[in-house]
């Protein structure tokens, strides 16, 4: 019963979750900026300019969670390879801003190298904004539909999917290395300068960057709870219990995984892209395969299948790995390795279901 | 950020190995200089015992096997004298210790002088006197490993332990108390010594130094010796050797003036068909720019043509085979690298992210039992390789059922989450390596019987490791298919594996053959382990570069089937190693995942399918 | 379980006619003017030399209630596997009606054209309510968009409300499907069968697992099913086979070795040969 109850949507059904969440919006989109600029730097509520920053970009891999929570906790699709679909919507950015940080004509180092003075083709159109944006959805969203029709139409599932994943991001991973790629190598992309006119270092143009990150996530969390709870969620939830069952059903499971597979990819590509001028830098690191696992572990500690618990493992994996890694840096990967066991041996249901179970015992006692 | 480590290697030849990234904050361990001081070490010891107290058991394990040896500390410092045991070896040869002839010990003692147009005056004089003892006394000159005290006596340090003799009388001095300089070793002095050691070593009674020598004199022989050569020639007994110095004369008397010597040097090289002499060939057959022959010979020019087209034969055959030979061996380290998994994951379907720490242990405990035989048995040095094996089986075959035993038995139904855990487990072990032995790549000294290289035809040379890898790559599958087919344990895995059922109801216990059998497949891995000690770095992150070849592998072989990961580990070795040269090492790998996938979208089964009903499902 | 029996005794009231159970969901395409609504000619197929079909050639008419018999290994699931598109032949031809190729098409679009099949062993959508695992096979536009976009409408909830009541799962409409008993699931299935409305209903092995009175349910259910869509039956259990029976089709090695009513078939000596006899004994 506990066992066939895990995946449930947690929370948010009645009226006092939305009140929940409301709060939660403003604490974010509210509160943070109100606390950065309105109260004194004096003060100990004060939030500088760099938690304001470090938060945007937990917002962003927050945004990634729900799209890895929407292919794995509901259509029990596992993926090892999102952190690909990250860092193409990262570079696409990082692109428009190396583009524009050479308004002067000139070409990054790692472009001379490749012994031409020019801008490369596959370069030129990313001056313009318009064409950026429209990148930032299509690049990760074309990659992941074909290698999703492939993969799906042979009805690879489970271990095997999540394995060619991986093998898919060590890929992409290999070939953005090269210098001959044209995107910078080992370094990547890095020193950017100015984002539509405005400097990316400004205090400004940073709070613009969380504040949108933020209506990303809201956004992203609103347009994915609509899905999981439409029929189409449940169509969702019924492939990954029983895949063979459904197409005797007569739904197609092809189209609705690729449909969920491309739009997770598509967050992930939003995520990045707006990850990167937070951070300042893109480089073919973040397509590691224990980049991609990593993320996989954020999802699994606040609960599959709850939208909500992949925001909340996020940020706790996360906040956790800025301080561990600063006061214990040979402690981070004993604990990462150690949560990943925890997770799986003791909290199959992850800290959601911690709190359900929490609650529901004290409903009855 | 790793990220250029990474890259270079990446691109270091062969097979990819890499190192393993991690964007955000690089986590390392505690490195250390390679050598540490003792009260640096003893540092280092203190923290790894506070590890003890808090984290896990394999930290226990592995330093358990370093206390084994009282001296384990001195572990750095133990990799240093394995590399001069290795040296030493080599070297061992040319240790005479007689005493110097006549003229030629006159002329030894001319170097014990600060003034360096006195040393070189000295090398041409040994160059002249051409007597095949001097040699030690060059070479240790060129190592900076000769000295003169303030009786201007000439000593010559050893290689191995240090120990100082006279070069001229071969006795053995006592360090204590004697003022050492060393001869001057300018660059000049440096590039008159080299072709003077070949010249004298082409005389030595040893035929490695001949070899090594000829080799040398073959590539860049230079006129003035051109009667000396032809000496050594008549005298030569070694085929291989004789075939070098022919190529040395015969490159020098291709410049002769004399027509009929020329076209004699060409037929020369014609039926040797050395491929590093087609660019002098070519030379004839360019003309100038009257659009006459720099050739005026007819006939020499023909017979050029000719040579040229033998040896350019010669090289796509021994290109084709050699390009054969190293994807084979590339594929037998690939298949080391997977046999564990093929196991692991092929017949118990534990999807184990471990499995290149498992590699890694396997090469770490290769370490540790070098160290120890340095420590305890310098003299059996050479051996610690067979010492290593059965050892590294242990060690990762109870780290793997320790790891079956704590995590993956609780798992065996949700593949997915035993992904996860093992991936939590590999990042311990990757961390846990790193705190015992430092971040950096420790050094592991191929016994000296495996280094060197083989040659198999003409052109086409394997070094001993690669040879000896493909060698036990056959050893290890041989193992493996004993396991499996000639034991009680294989039966009960075959049995378990295929009917749970059935198999517990005839008494087998499921369980204890889970445990087993995941054991068995880590040791299988320890083994792969050992076998990439030898030829990729060991570090903590050896592992990862695995991971996904190994997977790749079991997957296209056909999971479950260990005859088709054998298949396809050497046909992806062979592969690869053919689109290496057209696509670059990183395109090829890249079209190497494309081709697994399409090639799975044709045979979701693998290259073996395992036909019936079974595969239906 | 009184519920569902009481509510078997409404399905057999002549005045209330349930009106899902009237027509079955229009099958575009579907063309049954010959008269049979299912053909299956000369198919083969065999698993690693293993043949579990053998030139079996079956013709089920529209509004037929069949029931296929056989001793384990005759083929029955095999065929129901070709029907259904879950395995390909080897050789021969399938056609629903006379203008659809089953063997072109997969097994969504083959149950989009109205091929329903319950599986022997029982499997609903665990992780969804009942009320969730009925609505999911209810008959409508099974297109993306339209499921993202999907509301339940008043007519498809009286539908679904009548299914609930005749399965007598109302009371449990909000449980999770995974924890019902396994008898339950079994409604279910059939529940959501009957969601579907398929023109011709494969039914496997339907009352295994099932007290004396469900399986009178069942029979009865079958029964009342039949003419307005074809049925076929797979069984074992010879009674429950012989209280619904028009029609008996007996199976052996992957070939039709006798057809016709019960009785004749009973009389048949070659089927006392291979598989009554083998039940007498």
């Amino acid at each position: 019963m506990a066992q066939a109850r895990i995946n449930r949507i947690a929370g948010l059904h009645g009226p006092a979750g939305w009140l929940l969440f409301l709060l939660a919006v403003a604490a974010v989109l509210v509160l943070m900026p109100v606390l950065n600029r309105v109260v004194s730097p004096e003060s100990i509520f004060h939030v500088p300019n760099w938690m304001l920053t470090l938060t945007g970009r937990f917002l962003c891999l927050a945004l990634v969670a729900l799209a890895l929570d929407l292919i794995w906790g509901y259509t029990g699709i596992l993926s090892l390879g999102h952190g690909a679909f990250f860092a193409l919507g990262g570079y696409v950015m990082g692109m428009h801003l190396t583009r524009n940080s050479y308004a002067d004509g000139g070409v990054p180092n790692f472009i001379q190298f490749l012994g031409v003075s020019e801008w490369p083709w596959f370069w030129v159109p990313f001056q313009w904004f318009w064409f950026t944006a429209l990148m930032i959805l299509l690049v990760p969203g074309v990659l992941a539909f074909l290698f999703g029709f492939f993969a799906f139409r042979s009805r690879v599932r489970g271990v095997y999917f999540a394995i060619i994943t991986q093998a898919l991001t060590f890929g992409m991973m290999l070939l953005f290395f090269r210098t001959e790629t044209g995107v910078g190598g080992d370094t990547g992309l890095t020193n950017f300068q100015t984002l539509l006119g405005f400097s990316v270092r400004d205090a400004d143009t940073r709070l613009a960057l969380y504040l949108v990150s933020a209506l990303a996530v809201i956004g992203g969390y609103l347009a994915c709870r609509y899905i999981v709870t439409s029929k189409l969620g449940r169509v969702l939830t019924a492939i990954r219990d029983a895949e063979s069952r459904v197409r005797f059903t007569g739904y197609n499971p092809l189209r609705y995984k690729l449909f969920v597979w491309t739009l997770s990819a598509m967050l992930c590509g939003v995520a990045g892209a707006l990850y990167v001028p937070q951070t300042g830098v893109i480089n073919p690191g973040e397509m590691a395969p224990a980049q991609s696992i990593e993320m996989a572990v954020w999802v699994a500690l606040g609960g599959r299948g709850t939208l909500v618990g992949a925001l909340a493992g996020a940020g706790i994996v996360n906040g956790m790995k800025s301080y561990v890694t600063a006061v214990h840096p040979d402690l981070w990967l004993f604990f990462l390795g150690a949560l990943f066991i925890i997770v799986t041996l003791f909290l199959p249901r992850g800290v959601v279901g911690l709190f359900q179970r929490v609650r529901g015992e004290g409903g009855r006692s | 950020m790793g990220l250029r480590r990474l890259h270079r290697a990446l691109l270091r030849p062969g097979v990819l190995n890499l190192q393993g990234s991690r964007a955000g904050p690089e986590v390392t361990g505690p490195a250390f200089p390679a050598n540490a001081s003792a009260n640096r070490s003893s540092v280092w010891f203190a923290r790894t015992g506070t590890f003890m107290h808090k984290s896990n058991w394999l930290t226990g394990l592995l330093l358990g096997l370093l206390l084994g040896a009282p001296g384990a500390t001195l572990a750095q410092s133990a990799e240093e004298r394995a590399e001069a045991i290795a040296e030493g070896g080599q070297q061992a040869s040319d240790a005479a210790a007689d005493g110097l002839a006549g003229e030629t010990g006159e002329v030894v003692g001319r170097l014990a002088t600060a003034e360096w147009q006195e040393v070189r005056d000295a090398i041409e004089a040994l160059a002249e006197v051409g007597d095949a003892d001097a040699l030690p006394v060059l070479r240790a000159l060129q190592d900076g490993r000769l000295y003169y005290d303030e009786a201007d006596r000439v000593l010559v340090e050893d290689a191995a332990d240090q120990s100082l003799r006279d070069a001229i009388t071969g006795d053995d001095v006592e360090r204590e108390g004697l003022q050492l300089s060393r001869p001057p070793l300018t660059n000049p002095i440096r590039r008159s010594l080299r072709p003077v050691i070949g010249q004298l070593q082409i005389f030595a009674d040893d035929v490695q130094l001949r070899r090594a020598a000829a080799e040398e004199l073959a590539d860049r022989p230079q006129a003035a010796i051109l009667p000396r050569l032809q000496d050594a020639l008549e005298q030569e007994t070694d085929g291989e050797v004789s075939r070098l110095l022919r190529i040395a004369v015969a490159r020098l008397q291709l410049d002769d003036e004399d027509a009929g010597i020329r076209l004699d040097a060409v037929e020369t090289i014609g039926a040797i068909r050395s491929s590093r002499l087609k660019g002098s060939l070519e030379r004839f057959l360019r003309t100038d720019a009257d659009g006459a022959y720099t050739e005026p010979d007819a006939a020499v020019r023909d017979a050029a043509r000719a040579a040229i087209s033998a040896i350019e034969q010669r090289e796509q055959l021994s290109r084709l085979l050699s390009d054969l030979v190293y994807g084979l061996s590339m594929g037998s380290v690939l298949l080391l690298a997977a046999l564990g998994l093929a196991i692991i994951f092929g017949l118990m379907r534990v999807i184990n992210m471990a499995h290149g720490e498992l590699l890694m242990i396997g090469a770490y405990t290769t370490f540790v039992v070098q160290n120890l035989f340095v420590l305890h048995a310098p003299e059996l040095f050479n051996f610690y390789l067979v010492a290593a094996v059965p050892a590294a089986f242990l060690v990762t075959g109870a780290v793997g059922i320790v790891m079956e035993r704590g995590v993956i038995r609780h798992l065996y139904a949700r593949p997915l989450e035993t992904l996860l855990a093992t991936w939590g487990i590999s990042l311990i072990l990757m961390q846990t390596a790193r705190t015992i032995f430092g971040a950096q790549n420790v050094r592991i000294v191929s016994p000296e019987w495996f280094s060197g290289s083989v040659q198999l035809m003409q052109g086409v040379s394997l070094s001993t490791s690669r040879v000896g890898v493909i060698l036990f790559a056959f050893f290890v599958v041989g193992l493996v298919w004993f396991l499996m087919t000639r034991t009680r344990l294989g039966l009960e895995v075959r049995a378990v594996m295929q009917n749970r059922e059935m198999a517990a109801a005839m008494g087998v216990s499921a369980n204890r053959v889970d445990m087993w059998t995941f054991g068995a497949g880590a040791g299988v891995a320890g083994l792969g382990g050992v076998a990439l000690s030898q030829i990729v770095n060991v570090g903590p992150e050896l592992g990862q570069a695995y991971i996904v070849d190994s997977f790749m592998v079991v997957v296209l072989g056909g999971v479950g089937n260990i005859l088709g990961s054998v298949t396809s580990a050497l046909g992806l070795g062979v592969f690869s190693k053919f689109l290496e040269p057209v696509t670059g090492a990183v395109l090829a790998k890249i079209l190497l995942f494309v081709a697994i996938i399409i090639f799975i979208q044709w045979r979701p089964q693998g290259i073996f399918a395992l036909k019936g009903r079974s595969a239906e499902d | 379980m009184n519920r569902a029996v009481a509510a078997f005794r409404e399905l057999q009231r002549r005045d209330r006619v349930f009106p899902f159970l009237q027509e079955a969901a229009p099958s575009p395409g579907l063309d049954t003017r010959h008269g049979p609504i299912l053909y299956v000619e000369g198919i083969s197929r065999s698993f690693d030399g293993f043949q579990a079909l053998d030139d079996l050639t079956l013709y089920v008419d529209d509004g037929e209630l069949r029931c296929i018999i056989g001793p384990n290994g005759a083929g029955k699931t095999t065929l129901m596997d070709v029907i259904t598109g879950k395995t390909t032949p080897d050789s021969g031809h399938a056609w629903f009606g006379s203008r659809l190729n089953l063997l072109r098409m997969n097994e969504h679009a083959i149950a989009q054209a109205g091929i329903g099949r319950k599986f022997q062993k029982p499997t609903v959508f665990e992780n969804l309510s009942v009320f969730e695992n009925l609505e999911l096979a209810m008959h409508a536009d099974r297109g993306l968009r339209r499921s993202l976009f999907w509301r339940l409408d008043g007519e498809g909830r009286d539908r679904l409300d009548e299914v609930l009541a005749l399965i007598g799962l109302e009371a449990r409409r909000r449980t999770l499907a995974g924890s019902l008993s396994h008898g339950q699931k079994q409604w279910l299935e059939i529940g959501s069968l009957l969601m579907q409305n398929p023109r011709l209903l494969l039914v496997d092995e339907p009352v295994a697992g099932m007290t004396g009175q469900e399986t009178e349910q069942t029979a009865e259910l079958l029964v009342s099913l039949a003419g307005r869509h074809s049925v076929v039956v797979v069984e074992h259990d010879m009674e429950f086979v012989r209280s619904i029976a028009r029609t008996v089709t007996v199976l052996h090695q992957g070939s039709v070795l006798a057809e016709g009513t019960m009785d004749q078939v009973q009389a048949d000596p070659r089927v006392r040969e291979v598989y009554l006899g083998e039940e007498e004994t």
